[in-house]
C-alpha cells in the first residue's frame, strides 16, 4: 500500500510529503514493536501489566514536553528551556499551592499559564527581536534554572499537606485498577494536542511557518504573531509538565530538569518530526517518547550494564535521524 | 531508493540488538540461578566515588556468591530517573535492594511496595526518611566535616578568613558537610572568620570560577574548603589560576587530581570517605537481611584525614580511590 500511494505521490507534492510523514511513523512504531519483543523474549520480567504501566508512567514527563516541543520544532524552530523551564513551573505550583495555599484548581491553572507566559517570552524575544531559537531558548533555560532556585530558596517544596495533588500523577481513576492517572492526562493531552495539530488554524500556520516562512509572510499571515502564539502554546506544556514531575515525586524538585530537554528533544526526532521543520505529527512524538522509555526500563531490566545503555540510546537516536536524512533526500 | 532506506533501518536495528545482546553477556541476564540478587539503585553512576562503591559492592557480592546490578542517575539532581530505576529495579524481584535516596519522599510509595513484596531494603551513602529501611550503611558527614574544620583552624593558625565551596545546598551530605564545618568553627575557633558557602554544584568548572572570585574579593583569604571531589578539583584550580599563593586548601573525598595535589603541596589535605568499603558493608548487609539476621540501626564506614605526610600510608591508600 505504501508502495502505490508513494507512486501517486511523485505527481503532487503535498501527497508525497503525507506519506512520508506516515512512512517515518510506521517505521518509529515497528521499531518500537521490535524493541518490545525482543524484551519479552529477553526477560521474564519485562512482559507484566506492572512493567507496562511502570514504563507509560515513565513517559509521562518527558512525552508531555515533547508534544509542546514537537509544535515549536515544526515550525523549524527549537526550545532549549523546557527543562529547567518545567522546573521552575513545578517550583510555581508549590508557590501557588503550598506557600499561598490556593485553591487546588486554581493552583494548577496559574501554573500551566505560567509556562505559556516562558513561552510567550521566548517567542517575543524570537519573533520580534530576532533572537535565534536557539540562543533565545538557551538563555530561558538559564534563568529559569536560576529562578527556580532563587524562588525556592534552593530547597524542595513538599506537598506533604497536599494529598490531591499527588493524586494528579499517582491516583487511580478507576478504583482498583492500577493505572496512574499521569497516563491519563498524557493521553488526554496528547490527544487535544494532536487535533490542533491537524484540524485547527494553529497547527497549519504551524507547518506553513516550518516549510516556507517567507511564503507563509507573502500570502499575508502574520507569521511574527503566529510564532508568538506557537510558542507561548508550547509553553502550557512546560507548565504541565511541572505539575505532573512534581505531583509523583511529592515534591518540587528545582535544581532538576536539565537534560530533559534533550531527551524531549530526542523523542520528536525519532518520532519522524524534522529539525529543518514543517514536517511532524504526535504520534510519531509518542512512539519517540515510548521507544526511549521502553528502552531504558528494557535494558535495566536486563541488567544490562549502565554505561551499555547509554551506548545503544546513542545508536537508536542516530538511526532515527539517519533515517530522516534519506527521506528528505528522496523528497 | 526504498530498499536503501529499509537496509538501514534494518541495519540499525540489528546493531541496536546486538549491542544489547553483548552487553547482556557482560551483565548476566535478570533473575539467574540460585545466587541471591541485590539489586543497587545509586545517586550517581559515573563519579568515581560511585565507582568506588560498585567496586566495593562487586567484589563482596563474589565473594559472598551473590549477584549485584548497580545503577544510578546521571546526576545528583534527577530524581524522577532515579525513581524510574528503583520502579525498574523493583520489577525484577530482587533478593534485597540497596538504596542512596535523592528524595526521600519521592522513593516512600516505591519503599513500601518493596516492603509489600517481601524485598528487604538496605540505605546507603544518606539516609533515607523512612522506616521501610533495616539499617543505613553511611558516612557520619558530620563528624567528617568537624574533622576537615579542625584540621583547617591548625593550618590557618586560629584565625583569619576562611571560605567554603560546597557542592550543594539540598542534599543531606551537601549541607551536613557544611553545617559540620560551620557548627564546629563556631564552637571552637572564634577567631576565624567564615565567608558565606557558596555552591558550585560538585561541578569542577563551576567550582574554579567561584574560587577565582572569592580569591580576588578577598585578598586577605586564610583557606578554603571544598566539601567533595567535583568541588575540591575547582577549588584548586582556581587557585591555580589566580596565581595567589600560599593559601591553605582542605578537601573532601579523594580521586586522582585531589590525591596528586595532596602529594604536591597545593592541597593541605583532605577528609576521605570510605567508599569501597560502603559498598562491601551494602552487600554484607543486604546478605544479613535476606539470611534473616539482625541488623544494627546504622553502619558507619568511616572516614580519614589524609595530608602529605601519610597519603602513603597502607590504610590510607586503601581508602583512596582514583
Amino acid at each position: 500500500m505504501v508502495t502505490t500511494r508513494e507512486k501517486s505521490g511523485v505527481a503532487g507534492r503535498p501527497v508525497g510529503a503525507v506519506v512520508k510523514g506516515r512512512l517515518q511513523q510506521l517505521l518509529a512504531f515497528a521499531s518500537l514493536i521490535v524493541i518490545f519483543a525482543f524484551f519479552s523474549v529477553a526477560s521474564p520480567f519485562f512482559f507484566t501489566y506492572g512493567n507496562f504501566t511502570a514504563i507509560l508512567f515513565s513517559t509521562v514527563v518527558i512525552g508531555t514536553l515533547a508534544i509542546g516541543t514537537t509544535f515549536v520544532i515544526i515550525t523549524g524552530g527549537i526550545d532549549l528551556s523546557i527543562g529547567t523551564g518545567m522546573a521552575l513551573c513545578a517550583v510555581m505550583s508549590g508557590v501557588f499551592i503550598v506557600n499561598l495555599d490556593l485553591p487546588l484548581a486554581v493552583g494548577l491553572v496559574a501554573t500551566v499559564l505560567f509556562g505559556g507566559l516562558m513561552g510567550l517570552v521566548n517567542g517575543i524575544n524570537i519573533a520580534l527581536l530576532k533572537i535565534p531559537p536557539f540562543i533565545a531558548t538557551l538563555a530561558m533555560m538559564l534563568v529559569a534554572e536560576g529562578l527556580a532556585l532563587v524562588v525556592s530558596g534552593s530547597a524542595p517544596i513538599y506537598f506533604s499537606e497536599e494529598p490531591a495533588y499527588t493524586k494528579i500523577s499517582t491516583g487511580n481513576l478507576i478504583p482498583g485498577v492500577d493505572f496512574p492517572n499521569a497516563v491519563i492526562v498524557l493521553i488526554v493531552v496528547a490527544v487535544i494536542a494532536g487535533v490542533l495539530l491537524t484540524k485547527t488554524v494553529l497547527g497549519r500556520y504551524t507547518y506553513s511557518i516550518g516549510s516556507n516562512e517567507e511564503a507563509t509572510a507573502l500570502s499575508g499571515i502574520d507569521v511574527r504573531k503566529w510564532k508568538i502564539a506557537v510558542y507561548a502554546f508550547a509553553g502550557l506544556f512546560i507548565g504541565l509538565a511541572g505539575i505532573m514531575i512534581s505531583a509523583r515525586l511529592g515534591s518540587a524538585q528545582p535544581a532538576t530538569g536539565m537534560g530533559y530537554e534533550l531527551q524531549a528533544i530526542a523523542a520528536v526526532v525519532i518520532g519522524g518530526t524534522s529539525l529543518s521543520g514543517g514536517k511532524g505529527s504526535i504520534v510519531g512524538t509518542l512512539i519517540g517518547a515510548l521507544i526511549i522509555s521502553t528502552l531504558n526500563n528494557g535494558l535495566q531490566i536486563m541488567s544490562i550494564p549502565q554505561e551499555w545503555q547509554n551506548v545503544i540510546l546513542g545508536c537508536v537516536i542516530l538511526v532515527a535521524v539517519y533515517t530522516d536524512i534519506l527521506r528528505k533526500k528522496e523528497a | 531508493m526504498k530498499m536503501q532506506k529499509v537496509g538501514a533501518v534494518v541495519a540499525g536495528a540489528a546493531l541496536a540488538l546486538s549491542l544489547t545482546a553483548c552487553g547482556a553477556e557482560g551483565g548476566g541476564a535478570g533473575g539467574g540461578g540460585g545466587q541471591p540478587y541485590i539489586a543497587i539503585v545509586s545517586k550517581g553512576f559515573q563519579h568515581q566515588f560511585w565507582q568506588a562503591v560498585k567496586q566495593g559492592a562487586e567484589e563482596e557480592a563474589s565473594k559472598q556468591g551473590a549477584r549485584v546490578t548497580f545503577v544510578g542517575p546521571p546526576t545528583e539532581a534527577d530524581v524522577e530517573e532515579q525513581i524510574n530505576m528503583l520502579t525498574n529495579d523493583i520489577a525484577k524481584s530482587p533478593d534485597a535492594l540497596g538504596f542512596a535516596a535523592l528524595d526521600s519522599q519521592a522513593a516512600e510509595p516505591l519503599l513500601q511496595q518493596a516492603k509489600s513484596q517481601d524485598i528487604p531494603v538496605i540505605a546507603f551513602d544518606s539516609g533515607v526518611d523512612s522506616d521501610v529501611p533495616l539499617t543505613t550503611v553511611s558516612t557520619d558527614n558530620k563528624a567528617a566535616a568537624a574533622e576537615a574544620a579542625k584540621h583547617m583552624a591548625e593550618l590557618v593558625g586560629g584565625s583569619g578568613k576562611v571560605a567554603m565551596v560546597v557542592h550543594d545546598q539540598t542534599s543531606q551530605s551537601g549541607t551536613q558537610r557544611r553545617d559540620g564545618f560551620l557548627e564546629w568553627m563556631e564552637q571552637n575557633a572564634p577567631d576565624i572568620e567564615v565567608l558565606d558557602p557558596q555552591y558550585g554544584g560538585g561541578d569542577q568548572l563551576e567550582s574554579a570560577n567561584i574560587t577565582k572570585s572569592i580569591v580576588s574579593s578577598n585578598p586577605d583569604l586564610k583557606g578554603i574548603y571544598a566539601s567533595n571531589e567535583g568541588s575540591a578539583i575547582g577549588v584548586i584550580k582556581g587557585v591555580q589560576e589566580s596565581g595567589k599563593q600560599g593559601l591553605q586548601l582542605v578537601g573532601f573525598d579523594s580521586g586522582k587530581a585531589q590525591v596528586d595535589a595532596i602529594r604536591n603541596g597545593t592541597m593541605a589535605g583532605a577528609v576521605t570517605q570510605d567508599p569501597v568499603n560502603m559498598g562491601r558493608q551494602l552487600v554484607i548487609a543486604a546478605m544479613k537481611a535476606i539470611n534473616g539476621e539482625d541488623l544494627p540501626e546504622t553502619v558507619d564506614t568511616g572516614f580519614k584525614w589524609y595530608d602529605q605526610t601519610n597519603v602513603d600510608d597502607p590504610e590510607i591508600a586503601a581508602v583512596l580511590y582514583d
